[in-house]
């Protein structure tokens, strides 16, 4: 069913008309057959995200579903008077530090089971595989033990080493998978013209990383913006707050002012979809790429 | 995912064995997993046979299976969330994976405006939970929803509030969790279907075989081992997912949507009983690894067809 169409219909043999004729009617998906279903389900995508702007943008009282005409009174009442533009900060500095903690540490772990053979390795991988089935959730408890005997409670940095713990796993399998591609011979050609190790690894295997790079860092921006319960469990003080704790408190209160909750929305989902709509066409290519499969 | 996956195929001359290079390299990341993820999960097992309330310190103490014993026994809540546990994870998992397969049956086929619809269908893959409740509770309130427009159309009557509503909660928060859910799919399997040589589909329709046959045949036999693998990795991701039913019910009415992560999670933050919830976690955990295991073991992940 997939494929076909890009396929010319070439002219049947002639000498095998049957299956040349079943193939010509088999193998057309039917314009309607691909826009029908695609409409429908772009509908159950979008009406709900534009329920959310239009609620965001439009005055005290109206009950038109049209967002004009625009006004920013929610944006400035969630920004300024629920405090969202701490929690935004908050959410940045902390979706920023994992970003950085997760993509080096990733990156050094990944060039080691990409490129050397030592005791241990396949444990090591198994081991980071196996932390894909630990829940987060239920790791609340011990995990605020820690934070506690560490005085990071109410600090940022507990969330920052807790989404990089439960991010890394992943970002250095991926990593490591797309340094194996990029072919040894062109850092040993470097190392022949009298790089370090090290220095040929900046050269260059870490320019052609940069899409690898990119996608990895977006996954932990995005999963640490996103984060909820972490914030909610580790973080107690208002001006603390990241922003999905400040929004599961407007809905707390959403039947006060539910315009609020659309703006804090929107504020909450302009940075990650901004993100992935750069990221997204790259995000199946290199899934494609096989750095994930099996 | 696979572990021969990421080992090199290719001869390793410039890797010198017992070289401490590389133990530097996986330091950091072995280190932080130890502090963080290992030593956490082990300190978990400690407490579930201990009596730990911050609230009620004169008891603490070794418990034995006290704690799992009240859960066995005397807590019908722990029963009742397990039970309702496996019905979400298995409604959602079954409806994510079949509409993310016809998502991404779909916009693998050729037309205009491709590359802008996958952008739009895929984005609420990166739409949090608490975020999905903010949108969705929007589109369930009788006066702010769907509802009351479709009323003022006369369609329906006023008042509906699918999340009040013991009958309907359960299809209100699995229609808000498919909303988020489905790209995860459909991106997974899109990557895969990319993968399928045009030769394969070439030989079917060689031989005769209907598009149908061919989904059969040649493109579900390919796909196989990225469905079982993204199936589970999303029944895990189900199980623990607390941010929605967190928000969204708050695990209600009476309990009616309580997973156990959101049972642990409120026993964790609201009773302060550690030692408790440190049991129920235990349990949480041995439940998901040996149906992780089970299925792996049932669907032959890995298999050659």
């Amino acid at each position: 069913m997939t494929l076909t169409t890009t396929r010319p219909t070439t002219a049947p043999a002639p000498d095998r008309p049957a299956p040349a004729r079943r193939r010509r009617h088999g193998q057309r998906v039917s314009r309607w057959q691909i826009y029908l279903p695609l409409g429908l389900y772009l509908l159950f995508t979008l009406v709900p995200f534009y329920w959310m702007v239009v609620f965001a943008v439009r005055p005290r009282g109206s009950s038109s579903l049209l967002p004009w005409p625009v006004t920013m009174e929610n944006f400035q009442t969630v920004w300024d008077g629920l405090g969202f533009g701490i929690f935004f900060q908050n959410s940045l500095k902390v979706g920023v530090a994992s970003l950085i903690a997760t993509t080096v540490i990733a990156l050094a772990g990944g060039y080691a089971l990409a490129r050397y053979d030592f005791r241990g390795r396949t444990a090591f991988l198994v081991a980071m595989l196996c932390t894909q089935f630990i829940p987060g959730a239920m790791m609340l408890i011990p995990l605020f033990e820690i934070f506690r005997t560490l005085e990071l409670v109410n600090s940022l940095w507990s969330l920052v080493i807790a989404e990089t713990v439960f991010q890394l796993p992943l970002s250095l399998i991926l990593l490591s998978g797309f340094i194996r591609n990029i072919p040894l011979e062109l850092e040993e050609a470097a190392w022949v013209d009298g790089c370090s190790r090290f220095r040929a690894f900046l050269v260059v295997v870490l320019p052609l990383l940069r899409p690898a790079l990119v996608a990895v860092g977006s996954f932990a921006f995005i999963h640490s913006w996103n984060n909820f319960l972490f914030a909610l469990m580790f973080v107690l003080q208002q001006d603390k707050y990241t922003i999905p704790v400040g929004l599961a408190f407007t809905i707390g209160e959403f039947s006060v002012d539910y315009g609020a909750l659309a703006a804090g929305g929107v504020v909450a989902a302009v940075p990650v979809v901004l993100v992935f709509a750069v990221i997204q066409r790259y995000l199946v290519q290199g899934l494609s790429a096989g750095a994930v499969k099996g | 995912m696979a572990v021969a996956e990421v080992i090199p195929r290719r001869r390793r001359r410039s890797r010198r064995r017992g070289s401490t290079t590389p133990y530097l390299l996986i330091a950091p990341a072995v280190l932080a997993m130890l502090g963080f993820l290992v030593y956490p999960m082990a300190s978990v097992f400690y407490y579930s046979l201990q009596h730990y309330n911050v609230n009620k310190p004169w008891d603490n103490g070794f418990a034995g299976l006290d704690n799992f014993q009240r859960m066995l026994t005397a807590d019908p809540l722990f029963w009742q969330s397990l039970g309702f546990t496996a019905k979400w994870v298995l409604v959602e998992v079954t409806l994510q994976l079949l509409l993310g397969l016809g998502l991404a049956l779909i916009v693998n086929e050729t037309f205009v405006g491709r590359a802008f619809a996958r952008a739009l269908v895929f984005s609420p893959w990166a739409v949090s939970g608490v975020l999905t409740t903010g949108i969705w509770v929007l589109l369930y309130n009788p006066t702010t929803g769907l509802s009351r427009y479709l009323a003022d159309l006369g369609l329906m009557g006023y008042g509906a509030a699918p999340l009040a509503n013991p009958d309907t909660v359960f299809g209100a928060a699995v229609l808000a969790e498919l909303w988020r859910g489905v790209p995860f799919f459909a991106i997974l399997l899109l990557a895969d279907l990319q993968t399928i040589p045009r030769d394969l589909y070439e030989a079917a329709s060689v031989d005769g075989a209907s598009r149908i046959r061919r989904f059969v045949h040649v493109t579900l036999p390919h796909l196989k081992d990225a469905i079982i693998l993204s199936t589970l990795l999303r029944a895990v991701w189900e199980f623990n997912n607390v941010d929605l039913l967190y928000t969204l019910t708050g695990g209600g009415p009476a309990h009616q949507t309580t997973t156990l992560p959101l049972y642990v999670a409120a026993t964790a933050a609201q009773s302060h009983d550690f030692g408790y919830g440190a049991a129920l976690t235990t349990a949480g955990f041995l439940v998901l690894t040996f149906f992780s295991v089970l299925y792996l073991r049932l669907s032959r992940f890995g298999a050659r067809t």
